[in-house]
């Protein structure tokens, strides 16, 4: 039997692309931070981008601790979601149309989150990455760590447990 | 010479970029423990479907409030800066009502000032988030 001819691309780049706007363009406080989501396949990498607004220390000066704190939070909540939704966007299960016109299912919330601070952040774009150390039924374990110029030196690490949505029956 | 700790970290704090980003004020400041309340703003938003604030901007309140209270104890030389924050998330807060913490630093040493926080909006008897931290201690 002949596999089914797969989709054109920038079909599967609109889907997709749609998803992650809807997830992520949709909330006030993302747009307020200026917090952007770079997408590679299903990898999701977060950019911060510096401004004046962001710091905490003038005199160093630093990014402040609790815009690296949420900006990790923010890392953490929307990769958790993507990775949630992902087969039903790539199912269709999840309309495109629905997701534009921002009609999102419920997203998990957080439970608590801890952050360690591991050198001050620069007065530069920051970026970060997260991970779903395990995702069940109920709660979510994810960790996530921001750098700037240096992959391998992170400024900030943190882990934070959700609590999963119940699914819609 | 206290008091005069207490109005240098005021100061400190109303010159913090995002403090003032997000509207904080300092209602209380001394010996190691701050107040600071930060208004109900539409750009911090979380959930657009309920008007519930981010999480992420409690976080900046709560670690804000926890360095005012480590810069105003009496122990404290100068500066500090967090070392780790832990944050948990007990309800949503209200969408409308402003959000207070308050943080104590409950124990010091040379190096290290242990932090212990907490906010409330209206309902002052049913915290929305509690924290715990530990903080630098620097310029000694």
């Amino acid at each position: 039997m002949p596999r089914p001819r797969p989709e054109p691309v920038q079909v599967v780049k609109q889907r997709r692309d749609a998803a992650l706007h809807a997830l992520a363009g949709g909330v006030p406080y993302i747009q307020f931070l200026n917090i952007r989501f770079d997408r590679r396949g299903d990898e999701l990498t977060a950019l911060l981008p510096f401004d004046e607004m962001l710091i905490g220390n003038p005199m160093l000066p630093a990014i402040h601790g609790g815009v690296t704190a949420a900006f990790l939070e923010v890392t953490a909540l929307i990769s958790l979601s993507w990775a949630w939704l992902w087969e039903d966007i790539e199912s269709g299960a999840l309309s495109p149309d629905a997701l534009e016109a921002g009609d999102l299912p419920r997203l998990p919330k957080t439970i608590d989150f801890t952050v360690d601070y591991l050198r001050s952040g620069l007065p530069r774009d920051a970026y970060a990455r997260a991970k779903v150390t395990r995702s069940g039924r109920r709660y979510a374990s994810v960790h996530a760590e921001a750098w700037q110029d240096n992959r391998s030196r992170p400024f900030a690490q943190g882990t934070a447990h959700f609590l999963m949505p119940v699914p819609e029956s | 010479m206290t008091a005069d700790k207490a109005r240098i970290a005021r100061q400190f704090i109303e010159t913090i970029p995002h403090a003032r980003a997000l509207s904080m004020q300092i209602t209380d400041i001394a010996d190691g423990a701050a107040t600071i309340t930060m208004p109900y703003d539409a750009r911090l938003v979380g959930d657009p479907k309920t008007g519930v604030i981010h999480g992420g901007a409690v976080s900046a309140l709560m670690d804000t409030c926890s360095g005012a209270a480590v810069m105003s104890h009496p122990s404290a030389p100068a500066g500090t800066a967090t070392i780790d924050l832990r944050i948990d998330y007990m309800r949503a807060a209200t969408p409308g009502q402003p959000i207070t913490a308050r943080a104590e630093c409950y124990h010091i040493t040379r190096s290290v000032a242990f932090v212990r926080a907490s906010a409330w909006d209206d309902d002052a008897d049913r915290p929305v988030a509690a924290a715990t931290g530990a903080f630098t201690v620097e310029g000694g």
